[in-house]
Order: structure tokens, then C-alpha cells, then sequence
């Protein structure tokens, strides 16, 4: 019997430091770990609802969740904060909601379970490539004679396009009030419109079809974005895997490309 | 007496509860109590108005240029008539944003008609002009439906003996051809003031969103449904209202005529 002693000592001694070199190598970036990986017990299918102005990068997000995860599919469905709120408030059955602004998020707080902040963004203009009306600053998009369109003051691109004018004192008088900020970028990349206020990310993604003008003032209306798991959620595990994945540094790293600002 | 199956009596209640169900429900969830004062704030105030003024100017322009374009295409003869008949109709079964691309392309400024007249300082964007144009691009076909059916079904007898009996084209026109089709006219110009009060993707497309000069009672509610779903029923309804009206006074003014 105590021969038996120092072999399960060993034996646990072994299993101990294995467990800590494919933690640490998990840690690490190199893909050596997947061996290891696969056997982790996430599996089944999680449904996130996004804000619109996520679904490039949680669509990235969500591909390589799966790749570190084989066993888990991740279903996404993108549309207005608002409306997604709707959806909730309806009873659609998401396990984690990521909203363009905390306002909305607000409105579902009874829904949640673990909420954080994970992302910001500000306001940059958007003017065709040719600049036709020579857009240089803020302070510019009040001219009578450039053709600015704006997001309406009750979606959160408007509200911060509002906060924006209040805090400058500029004034600006669109010719056009949109209900959604793709609507504003789509005005301005047909030329339709001379200057737009959208966010960063929104000309980063537009790939060239509009230019962006940084304007100092956007520091004044910085928007947040948090994502929750929700407590009706039939995988609370993977949804939050899901949520520790977006907030960590794989999540940072996508949501920076994208210009999205640390929150 | 000839009987109808009573089957069909019984897919027919389906059918009505189908279309009329949504349209009850909605009803339930208005606030009455507030729905004076959800239907009388200045925005939607001057969204009814700009939905009421752009709708009967566009629906003028379907009567002046949609009755040619009936008689035209049920009385002559020319090649390629049925090419441009169902051209003619294509706004009917496009998808409305696709109208207002298409609007874009021709109007906008940078479009093909819209990049010249922008160089002598006509804009033709985010203006109310834009929306009647919408309206009009996609109620046309209304009009010209019920037209041109009602001048092939009332045929061209009556018209021969008007011009045998010495009467020129236009005067046959104005004393035979249009008495003859009146009902069909009010309906269609009915319809068509109905499809353009509910104008609402090429309107977004093409005009833009803008208090009392762009933005319409549909676009109205549809940036509503965002924040103040109350409101957006509310305005739903008084819609469901006005088109209500429309179509009882034409029926009413139809029945009376005979």
C-alpha cells in the first residue's frame, strides 16, 4: 500500500504540470494548443444579437469562436439597437445582445445577466472622395451652402450629433435626418450629399467610397457598447465564453482593426 | 338561383380574417386615452400635412399624364406597344427602394438628368419635388391599370358614331371617351392617392428624412417605432384612418353616380 503512495503522487504531479503547459500554451498565441482545445466541453449553438454597426467585426468574432471551439455554432443576427430591443422585449431568443448604445441596453436591463462595456466609437464626417464642397472642419457643416445629412436626434448616431452641436454651439441645419447611420454614409458615397456624420468604424468599413475628416470636437460624445448574456439564455456557459472571448484579447484586436476605441 | 359552394364561404373568413386580424390587433394596442395627444405633436402634425399635399399633387400628376398614357396605349397601334406597356407597369411590382435607386440615378444630383439641372442651381434632392416624384413613379401604374382596362372594355363605338357625326378627336375625346371611363378615372386616381400616401422606400431612397419636407407620415412612424412605439401605433392608425376615408368617400361617390 505505501509503495502505491508515491505513484499516484507522480502520477497527479504529471497530470498537474500537463494541465499547466496547455494552460499556458493556450495563453500563448501558438497554435500548437489544439489538441488540447478540442477537448474542452463547450458545445451547442448560441444566438448573438448586434448592434448593425457590428456585423462585420462579430461576424469575424464569431468565425473564430468557432475555430477555437469546434463542438460550438455561432448564430448571428444584426440589426438597430432598437429594434433588437423589440425583438427581446418580444420574446426572441438570443443568449447575448451587444448594443450600440448603454440607452438600449438600459431598456432590456430586467433580461440580463453579466452586462460590460466593451467597445467605443465617435463621430468622424464623411465626404464623397472628391470633397466637392470642401469640407475642412466641424464648423464647416453649418455653411448654408454644403448639403449636410445627419442621423435623426432618436437614433444614438443623432443623439451624439446632437450632443456634438450642443457642447460647440454650431448649428447645423441638415437637408436630410436619417433613420439609420448606413443611410447618412449611403447619401454621401452617391454624392448625393456633400458631408455626412457617421462613425468611424462606418468609413473604415466603407473601404474608400467615402473620406473621413477627424474633427476634435468628436471627443464630446463618445458612445459606448456594452454586450450581456441573457439570463433566459439555454447556454449560459458558451454565452459567456462568448462574452469573455469578445472582451479579451482576441476580441480587443478585432474591434481596434475596426476602429473601434477601447472602452 | 345559382348557388356558391359553401366551402368557399369558409376560405373566403380565412382570407378576410387574414387581412383584417393584423389591422384588429394593431387597434388593441393604441393608447386612446392619449391618442389625441400622440397624433397631435408638430412633428406628426407636419408629417400628415407634407403625406396629404405631396399625395394630391402626385396623384394630379398621374390624371395629367397617366390618362394620355392610357389612351395611348388602349387605342393606337404601333410597335413594341406591349414592350412599353408592361415597362410602363414595372413601378407596380418593383420593390419600392429599387424605384427610388432608379430615381437617384436619373434625379439625384449626380444623376443623368438631376447633374445638369444642379448646374443651374435646380436640386431636385431632399426637396419636397422629390417626393412627389417618388410618389408619382410608383402610383402611375395604379392609374393607367384601371384606365386603360375600362377604355378596352367600353370599346370604340360610341366614339365612330361621335365622329361620323362630325365631332373632332378632341371634343370626342372630352364629350364621349372621358364620360364613358369617369369611374374608372376617380378609382384609379383613388388608388393611385392611396399607393402615394403610403409611399415610403423610394421616398427614403430618394428624398431623404427631413421635418416638413421630406419626411411623410410612413417615415415618420418608421423613426418613431424606434423610440416611442405608442406614438408609432398611434400614427399607424391615423393612416389606416385616412385611407379608410379615401376609399369609403370614392365608393360613396361612385355608388351615387349610378
Amino acid at each position: 500500500m505505501t509503495t502505491a503512495r508515491p505513484t499516484t503522487k507522480a502520477a497527479a504531479i504529471l497530470i498537474a504540470a500537463a494541465v499547466a503547459l496547455s494552460a499556458a500554451a493556450c495563453s500563448s498565441p501558438a497554435p500548437k494548443a489544439s489538441p488540447s482545445a478540442s477537448a474542452d466541453d463547450l458545445s451547442g449553438t448560441i444566438t448573438v444579437f448586434g448592434a448593425a454597426s457590428l456585423t462585420a467585426t462579430f461576424t469575424e468574432l464569431a468565425k473564430q469562436f468557432e475555430s477555437d471551439h469546434p463542438d460550438v455554432t455561432v448564430q448571428t443576427s444584426f440589426a438597430g439597437s432598437a429594434d433588437l430591443v423589440t425583438q427581446l422585449q418580444n420574446g426572441a431568443g438570443a443568449d447575448l445582445f451587444a448594443s450600440a448604445d448603454e440607452k438600449n441596453m438600459d431598456k432590456v436591463a430586467d433580461l440580463l445577466d453579466t452586462r460590460v462595456d466593451f467597445a467605443t466609437n465617435t463621430l468622424e464626417i464623411a465626404v464623397p472622395p472628391s470633397n466637392p464642397a470642401g469640407v475642412k472642419t466641424f464648423a464647416d457643416l453649418a455653411k448654408p451652402d454644403v448639403k449636410t445629412v445627419v442621423c435623426a436626434p432618436v437614433v444614438p448616431c443623432g443623439s451624439a450629433t446632437v450632443t456634438i452641436e450642443q457642447a460647440t454651439g454650431i448649428d447645423i441645419t441638415p437637408v436630410s435626418e436619417e433613420s439609420a447611420v448606413t443611410d447618412v454614409l449611403g447619401k454621401v458615397s452617391s454624392g448625393e450629399a456633400d458631408a455626412g456624420l457617421v462613425y468611424v468604424t462606418d468609413i473604415k468599413g466603407a473601404k474608400g467610397s467615402v473620406k473621413g475628416i477627424e474633427f476634435p470636437e468628436s471627443s464630446k460624445a463618445v458612445n459606448t457598447y456594452p454586450i450581456a448574456t441573457l439570463k433566459d439564455s439555454a447556454n449560459a456557459k458558451v454565452a459567456a465564453a462568448f462574452l469573455k472571448f469578445v472582451t479579451g484579447t482576441k476580441g480587443k484586436a478585432v474591434l481596434s482593426a475596426a476602429g473601434f476605441g477601447a472602452p | 338561383m345559382i348557388g356558391t359552394p359553401r366551402w368557399l364561404y369558409v376560405v373566403a373568413a380565412i382570407g378576410g380574417a387574414f387581412v383584417l386580424l393584423p389591422l384588429v390587433a394593431m387597434a388593441t394596442r393604441v393608447d386612446w386615452a392619449r391618442f389625441p395627444e400622440l397624433i397631435s405633436s408638430q412633428a406628426s402634425l407636419d408629417a400628415l400635412r407634407l403625406s396629404l399635399t405631396t399625395s394630391a399633387a402626385a396623384t394630379v400628376l398621374c390624371l395629367l399624364f397617366g390618362t394620355p398614357m392610357s389612351v395611348v396605349l388602349a387605342r393606337s397601334r404601333f410597335p413594341g406597344l406591349r414592350v412599353v406597356r408592361a415597362a410602363v407597369l414595372l413601378p407596380l411590382v418593383l420593390p419600392p427602394v429599387i424605384g427610388g435607386i432608379a430615381l437617384l440615378s436619373a434625379f439625384g444630383r449626380q444623376g443623368l438628368v438631376g447633374k445638369p439641372l444642379d448646374a443651374v442651381g435646380i436640386t431636385i434632392a431632399f426637396s419636397t419635388i422629390a417626393v412627389v416624384l417618388a410618389q408619382t413613379f410608383v402610383a402611375m401604374p395604379f392609374l393607367v391599370l384601371s384606365l386603360e382596362g375600362a377604355l378596352r372594355l367600353a370599346g370604340t363605338r360610341y366614339e365612330a358614331v361621335a365622329s361620323t357625326l362630325g365631332a373632332r378627336p378632341w371634343t370626342v375625346f372630352r364629350r364621349v371617351t372621358l364620360p364613358l371611363v369617369l369611374p374608372a378615372l376617380l378609382s384609379g386616381a383613388v388608388l393611385s392617392f392611396a399607393r402615394a400616401l403610403g409611399e415610403f422606400g423610394a421616398t427614403i431612397t430618394f428624398a431623404g428624412s427631413l421635418q416638413g419636407t421630406t419626411r411623410t407620415l410612413p417615415l415618420e412612424i418608421y423613426q418613431e417605432r424606434v423610440v416611442d412605439q405608442d406614438s408609432a401605433v398611434a400614427l399607424s392608425m391615423l393612416l389606416v384612418v385616412v385611407a379608410l376615408l379615401v376609399i369609403g368617400l370614392t365608393l360613396r361617390a361612385r355608388t351615387a353616380r349610378g
